[in-house]
């Protein structure tokens, strides 16, 4: 089971077999899949305390287990919709690399499916047209039957700037 | 626990020593005729050599014996101190430190150290006797001891302890040691080795019975037994005079000396003579009674205690809901307790900061050497604790500014004489207790800030526009902005217009502020405020909208309610009448950008953040609480109106607002909403 294939020689050899653990998650419409190794663990909607001026994308914190750990919503950095918590919302705690800190962060999850293996072989690299999702996101995309799964570049997710709160709510720089 | 490395002990404890060593050398500088000094700094040299020996650490012990020797004209008081032998010799304990660091990687830079040494050593010989003189009045020992140990054979008689061999001990190396003193005649004694099936190989079960023909002083046989001397059996004794009878008599009435046959191996001989610092010393050593932790260890309790806080709190929040009495009582029991726990785990973490003074006694007397300025190096309030973690990270940014004050600060001896000062500089650093805080101040007595010269450097680097208008602590403030430096020189000491900024940002870093005051001729002084601690403090609750903040209560003054008046008024002012006092107020609810609607009575909570005063207007004040800082991760990093976050009794997180952080976004946000409404009426 444990095959413990590296994220980051996924994409470079994806000929030499194998698979990819992977915790499957649901945003919105699209399947994610997060490497099955970094998460630590999965939550129910705990209460998010809220912080002002934050980026939209980690504009929330969490207590787990008596640490206080910053909430991502990865459906900023995709453009998605973004409705409020249900009874499938889950929390996702994975660990990520931060510039070289492992760093322990929540996602918000629309739903959690399953821990799964992806056949190494089936991932791509992400397509340059036919998305509208920047591309440096986006480490693969798996397959699995006849669903696409998207493989998250995490580190590259949260070392960006971006997802800076827009709009109404300037990016001041506090 | 117990299975740490031995060499590990050996750096530890040779850091100490050359620590001592350092102090003392300095000592030696302001008070050259100081022999206990002298002594102690020997004392140091020789302590390193043995375990530096023992220990494997032949380049050390090599280093460290060349050191000694030329080093020993000077205890033997042949040799006067200057200041330039107290410059070799602190490079020569740098040098031991990097041997000691990186074994095998410096050796070869250590012998231009020592001819240097020995050529001080030798210029100084002769020309100041006074040293001499003083210490043979003095009833002088050594040289006294010298005199009447001419050519004397003495009896040794040792038995190391059981356990020596375990502890590394090497009784050859003592042997070997006592035969470079003169010739021996080593006998072995048997009579304590038990049948050969009760034999334990790892003890040590013989003793020696040495006759040693010398010329040294009693003092150097008693040296070679220095390391193993604490429990050991040893005598010494005078057995008969290798030259004359005559110096035997003059040696006779001396009642420790005696002139016994032999002795009963049986019976544990104390050591039969102490030298008075030896004593000392080791009693300076022994001060009440200390153990030596790892600071994780340190780290983890702290932890488990802000747990415990945390889950006291819930604690706490249940039983006043309940009506069950016990509960109520159980729970105030464990509070005391949790609170009795917390004071006790941050006390152990406290530090004197004058371990971290001492450190740069060194430091001013480097550079005053490299300046050419004389600099009287003051230091006040070593007693002041602060948090470990806090003095660790306080190092780097210190060295910064008192480089700057030496460097920057204090003006070349001949310009102080001209500006009617006197021709030593002085550079003052104290620390004190300021309520919750602890205040550092570096002050020199130099020409003080160039307002002019800040100003301009700072148009040139566009900081300011040329025109700008701006008070005095404001041009002080732009010494912080990275990239920025008024030397005109750059020398290799500071200047390169990195250091202030880092020095802020450090403090910033450890929930600190940093001020700088200045006057024209009369001196800068730049004073830094820390927190005590950084792991758990007092704040006071309270909310805005749905939200629930921590104020650092050390930084709160008074509550006040929001009058009326000041509510209605939303576009002008924004400041109340406190006593006579104009305080201006920033409501939390615009820079929340806070959606939920406001409490009808709006509360204002008065901070105060360096020399300014700011009301924070809330929804509602809750109370105090005891908050366990968290830390935010980098993902928060741009938001700094928060310095941390913390978990509330039910569990959920609350941030910990940043006082001074904050003033400085409300005056941003103010002069943008004002610059706003210009714009609009324009």
């Amino acid at each position: 089971m444990s095959l413990n294939v590296n994220m980051s020689t996924l994409t470079g050899a994806k000929s030499t077999g194998g698979a990819m653990n992977a915790l499957t998650l649901r945003l919105q419409d699209e399947i994610f899949a997060v490497e099955a190794e970094s998460v630590r663990e999965i939550l129910d909607v705990v209460p998010i305390t809220e912080v002002p001026n934050a980026r939209i994308f980690v504009g929330g914190l969490i207590n787990v287990r008596g640490r206080v750990v910053p909430l991502a919503d990865l459906r900023v950095m995709f453009g998605m919709e973004r409705p409020p918590a249900d009874v499938n919302t889950r929390i996702v705690v994975v660990e990520v690399d931060l510039d070289g800190e492992p760093t322990i962060v929540a996602i918000l999850a629309d739903r959690v499916h399953d821990v799964t293996e992806i056949e190494t072989a089936t991932i791509q690299d992400a397509p340059r047209v036919g998305m509208r999702w920047r591309p440096e996101y986006i480490r693969g995309i798996g397959k699995r039957g006849d669903d696409f799964i998207i493989i998250p570049d995490m580190g590259k997710i949260f070392t960006m700037e971006d997802g800076k709160p827009s709009g109404s709510q300037e990016g001041v720089g506090l | 626990m117990s299975a740490a490395d031995p060499t590990d002990v050996f750096r530890q404890e040779a850091r100490e020593l050359l620590e001592q060593l350092e102090q003392a050398l300095l000592d030696l500088n302001d008070a050259p005729d100081d022999r206990d000094l002298v002594d102690s700094s020997f004392r140091a040299l020789h302590t390193i050599k043995g375990s530096g020996a023992m220990f494997g650490f032949e380049e050390v012990a090599g280093f460290v014996h060349e050191f000694e020797t030329a080093f020993d004209r000077v205890r033997k008081g042949t040799a006067s101190i200057s200041a330039e032998l107290i410059k070799v010799a602190l490079a020569a304990k740098d040098h031991i430190a990097r041997l000691i660091a990186e074994p095998g990687k410096h050796a070869a830079a250590g012998e231009p150290i020592l001819e240097h040494l020995r050529t001080v050593v030798e210029s100084g010989v002769g020309h100041v006797p006074a040293p001499v003189a003083k210490a043979a009045a003095a009833g002088a020992p050594a040289a006294a001891a010298h005199g009447q140990s001419h050519g004397r054979s003495w009896r040794i008689k040792f038995r190391l302890p059981e356990n020596a061999l375990v502890l590394g001990a090497n009784p050859l190396l003592l042997l070997d040691e006592l035969r470079e003193l003169g010739a021996c005649e080593v006998a072995v004694s048997t009579d304590a080795v038990p049948p050969l099936d009760a034999i334990d190989p790892e003890v040590c079960y013989l003793g020696w019975d040495v006759v040693l023909s010398t010329d040294s002083p009693r003092q150097a046989i008693d040296d070679v037994f220095m390391f193993v001397r604490d429990d050991m059996e040893l005598s010494i004794e005078l057995v008969a005079p290798a030259s004359t009878v005559a110096t035997a008599s003059a040696v006779a009435p001396q009642p420790s000396v005696a002139l016994l046959p032999d002795i009963n191996w049986k019976e544990p001989v104390p050591v039969v003579e102490i030298e008075k610092h030896r004593e000392t010393s080791n009693a300076a050593g022994k001060t009440g009674s200390s153990l030596r932790v790892p600071a994780e260890r340190l780290d983890q309790l702290m932890d488990r205690v802000g747990e415990l806080v945390i889950a006291q709190a819930r604690l706490s929040q249940l039983a006043a809901a309940s009506d069950d009495a016990n509960l109520k009582a159980l729970s105030e029991e464990i509070e005391r307790l949790a609170s009795g726990l917390r004071d006790t785990t941050m006390g152990i973490r406290m530090v004197p900061i004058g371990t971290l003074f001492g450190r740069f006694r060194r430091l001013v007397h480097d550079l005053s050497n490299d300046l050419g300025k004389e600099v009287d190096f003051v230091t006040v309030g070593e007693e002041t604790e602060l948090d470990k973690t806090v003095i660790e990270r306080l190092a780097d940014p210190l060295v910064h500014v008192i480089r700057n004050a030496i460097d920057h600060g204090l003006e070349a001896p001949s310009r102080r004489v001209n500006a009617g000062k006197s021709g030593r500089g002085r550079v003052r650093l104290a620390a004190t207790h300021a309520g919750a805080e602890v205040a550092i101040s570096i002050a020199d007595d130099g020409a003080g800030l160039n307002i002019e010269r800040i100003r301009a450097k700072a148009v040139e680097a566009g900081l300011i526009a040329a025109d700008a208008k701006l008070a005095e602590h404001e041009l002080f403030q732009l010494v912080f902005h990275p990239g920025f430096s008024t030397a005109k020189e750059v020398t290799s000491l500071s200047g390169r217009g990195v250091g202030m900024d880092v020095v802020k940002r450090t403090i910033e870093g450890l929930r600190g502020h940093i001020d700088l005051s200045s006057k024209p001729g009369e001196g800068t002084t730049v004073t830094l405020r820390l927190p005590l601690t950084l792991a758990i403090i007092e704040g006071m609750l309270v909310r805005v909208g749905q939200g629930r903040y921590s104020i650092p209560l050390s930084a709160v003054e008074e509550c006040v309610e929001l009058p009326t008046d000041a509510e209605a008024c939303k576009s002008g002012r924004n400041f109340l009448n406190i006593r006579g006092n104009l305080v201006p107020f920033l409501r939390l609810r615009e820079l929340f950008k806070t959606k939920a609607p406001a409490d009808p009575h709006q509360k204002v909570v008065i901070v105060s953040a360096g020399e300014f005063r700011v009301g924070l207007v809330v929804d509602q004040v809750i109370g105090n609480s005891q908050t366990v800082i968290k830390s935010l991760s980098k993902l928060h990093a741009d938001v700094e109106s928060f310095s941390g976050a913390t978990i509330l009794g039910d569990g959920t997180v609350a941030l910990i607002l940043d006082v001074s952080h904050l003033v400085t976004f409300g005056q941003n946000f103010e002069s943008r909403l004002r610059d706003e409404r210009i714009g609009r009426a324009a």
